[in-house]
């Protein structure tokens, strides 16, 4: 028999429970707790007020560069959510819904965003990696923190972030591999928000999709409508389980969109047309998300009026008191810190040399 | 002759290759539609078509090693890393291959490509978008280095990297891109890869930087000649690798007080091979030891603070003083 036929999965799950136009799937609806929706809800509505007022400051100068999530929160705010305190999650640079529902602060994101290096500093209580700006390197991080679980039979489990764009990087298929090689307890969420800069999602692979990827490294690979939180939700919490109880990998994409500019530095009109934009404004998740609470009767328009009021006044507290700890912050010997865990000798020369100097010019009223 | 930016003068030295060699393509993420994130590549794509000015999968090293294949097939591929701080992923490639291959087929194959990398800080960016690496591909054999300081230089070097027969990494000094404007001639101009220049003309030390260090520097001596009285020699390296110290040692020959200047880190940053190039051939000219001004040993600290890391005026004048008092 020369040539045979291997019988491989001709198609793969798409998951989509609550759809662009609030229809609720009551089969698949997943019984969440109410307490838990409503605190989702909070932090999806905290993300994009605080993404629109990152744009005013960055417009303002008083940020600098940033990407922002408009569109997004969804995808991986619900992706986090089965996710318990001493799972770690490995970000690319677009989650910050995520970020905050894992417990980083506001004022941590302004001092970041300002180009400060202490806005990146990760509290003791939490295991989560700081953001990855080179596309596709922390996927191959998540694989070995979740191999470090593994070997010490723990039962967290890693949950890693990248966008559509990350899956033609080299690091992106060779994690997937060592993941289904070593069995290893890690979620790998796909941010598919159809663009990598300029680069639309069907010029990135040929592909019919991305999820599809998963089977070529033998690991369950799903789609889901990643605008609906609620489905997002239920494919990580299968996967997040499925890790936790020995089961491996799992690939997960969740198609959304970027409805804003890639980063503050990018034009958008120069290769996307506004037609496409306004058609997704109608799938957004958050209008959605609304629209179903509110039908649950766990929503109405005064609760969310009063919801606005306080995140707009945590907002405005966290913008300021992260200016007023960015004062503390001009100390240039700071930049000498964190290089190394004892500073060599010949660092600290440098150090006293940058002392050194300073004070000269000081005393010459110049600058450096 | 026109003014442009250093971004319409490599944009004109891109143009201008692909209309006289149908062989140099561009290739790289977002060059096509977008123009290029700095908007180097703008418009090559309505001039010379979706074939010859491509827009790739987001994977530098697969661009990095198509290029090497391409070129070892004939072609003058043209690619573009989005910053330098993400083209180590072609290094390997680099390395093993692109510098390689003229040895490795006895002379059978070279590999004429061209990567191109912003390079340095300055512009206020993120994380991994500052960093000046030069020194990697530096001290790599068999390939050229290359890193213009202004718009003129810039587009004559691109025209040159892209006619050599070997391949050249071209980094581009961000923080100039849009800073000033100079005088660039229409018609075809080179300039040789693996020459510095003198910029200016001085005999109680000599000043040597690259890039987009250029700037502080000669407005350093600038500050030296009217607050000091103190005649500063400036050169332009260009080419880190190969280095030309033909012009460097003659002039320390002349000065005896040498300082270099670059924001890379200090250790065995291409200051060191700079002093090293001194001691070996002008040991006995030197009045004081070699200085170097460079950023310190630690990675570039975001933003707000990279104006202490990167060498200012300040700093070169300040080294520059201590040379001339050391006995
Ligand atoms: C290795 C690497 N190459 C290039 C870049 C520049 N860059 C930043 S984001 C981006 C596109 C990423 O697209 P995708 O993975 O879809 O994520 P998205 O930005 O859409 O969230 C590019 C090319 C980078 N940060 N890292
Ligand atoms: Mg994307």
């Amino acid at each position: 028999m020369p040539k045979t036929r291997i019988a491989l999965p001709d198609s793969i799950d798409h998951l989509s429970i609550l759809d662009e136009h609030g229809k609720i799937d009551t089969d698949l609806e997943p019984t969440i707790e109410n307490s838990l929706l409503l605190r989702l809800h909070r932090t999806m509505l905290l993300a994009r007020r605080f993404d629109e007022r990152l744009l005013s400051l960055q417009r303002q100068g008083r940020i600098g560069t940033f990407p922002p999530i408009a569109g997004q929160e969804a995808a991986h705010l619900g992706a986090v959510a089965p996710l318990r305190a001493s799972d770690w999650v490995v970000p690319a640079f677009r989650e910050m819904a995520a970020d905050l529902w894992r417990g980083r602060s506001l004022e941590s994101i302004v001092i970041y965003n300002n180009g400060f290096n202490e806005g990146g500093r990760i509290p003791a209580e939490r295991n989560d990696m700081p953001i990855s700006v080179p596309v596709g390197s922390q996927i191959l991080h998540a694989v070995g923190i979740a191999w470090g679980m593994k070997y010490r039979a723990t039962d967290d489990v890693a949950m890693t972030f990248f966008g559509d764009g990350a899956t033609s990087q080299g690091d992106f298929h060779e994690g997937l591999n060592f993941a289904g090689v070593f069995q290893l307890p890690v979620v790998l969420v796909c941010q598919n928000n159809q663009w990598a800069i300029s680069i639309p999602r069907s010029k990135q692979t040929r592909s019919q999709t991305l999820a599809q990827k998963a089977f070529a490294y033998g690991i369950p690979g799903i789609q889901v409508d990643g605008n609906d939180i609620l489905a997002v939700y239920v494919a990580a919490r299968e996967a997040v389980e499925r890790a936790r109880s020995g089961g491996g990998a799992t690939l997960i994409e969740c198609v959304t969109y970027r409805m804003a500019v890639h980063t503050t530095a990018d034009d958008p009109k120069r290769y996307r047309p506004d037609a496409e934009v306004e058609e997704w404004r109608r799938k957004d998740p958050l209008t959605r998300f609304q629209g179903y609470l509110a039908a649950k009767g766990l929503l109405t328009v005064d609760n969310v009026k009063a919801e606005e009021e306080a995140i707009a006044a945590e907002i405005q507290t966290a913008v300021a008191r992260a200016e007023e700890e960015m004062k503390a912050l001009g100390d240039p010997l700071l930049m000498f810190e964190h290089a190394y865990a004892e500073m060599p000798e010949y660092l600290s020369e440098q150090r006293a040399d940058f002392i050194r100097f300073m004070h000269a010019t000081q005393k010459e009223g110049d600058h450096a | 002759m026109p003014k442009m930016t250093m971004v319409q003068a490599l944009n004109l030295a891109l143009r201008q290759e692909m209309a006289r060699d149908e062989s140099v393509i561009v290739l790289g993420e977002d060059v096509g539609v977008d123009g290029g994130v700095f908007r180097v590549t703008d418009g090559l794509i309505e001039t010379f078509g979706e074939r010859r000015v491509v827009d790739t999968p987001l994977a530098e090293s697969a661009i990095a090693g198509m290029s090497i294949g391409m070129a070892v097939y004939g072609l003058k591929p043209v690619c573009e890393m989005q910053f330098d701080g993400f083209s180590y992923y072609t290094m390997h490639q680099i390395e093993a291959h692109a510098s390689r291959l003229r040895l490795r087929s006895q002379g059978r194959h070279h590999v004429p490509m061209v990567l191109r990398a912003p390079y340095g800080g300055g512009v206020r960016a993120l994380e991994h978008h500052s960093e000046s690496r030069e020194a990697f591909w530096a001290h790599i054999p068999g390939l050229k280095m290359v890193i213009p300081s202004s718009p003129r230089n810039a587009r004559a070097l691109l025209v040159s990297a892209i006619r050599d027969p070997d391949p050249v990494i071209f980094y581009e000094p961000k923080a100039v891109y849009r800073a000033f404007r100079e005088e660039v001639p229409e018609e075809e101009e080179t300039l040789p890869i693996g020459r510095s220049q003198r910029v200016r003309e001085g005999r109680d030390l000599t000043l040597i930087a690259y890039g987009a260090m250029m700037r502080p520097t000669l407005e350093a001596a600038e500050e030296l000649k009217r607050q000091h009285g103190v005649e500063a020699e400036v050169i332009d390296l260009l080419t880190i690798s190969p280095l030309d110290d033909s012009l460097l040692v003659e002039s320390a020959r002349k000065t005896g007080r040498v300082a270099v200047v670059h924001e890379a880190p200090r250790s065995f940053g291409p200051g060191a091979e700079v002093v090293a190039r001194l001691v070996e051939k002008a040991f006995y000219h030197l009045e004081a030891p070699v200085a170097r001004v460079t950023g310190y040993d630690v990675v570039i600290p975001l933003f707000s603070r990279e104006k202490y890391y990167l060498p200012g005026v300040a700093r070169i004048v300040d080294a520059a003083r201590s040379l001339l008092s050391a006995q």
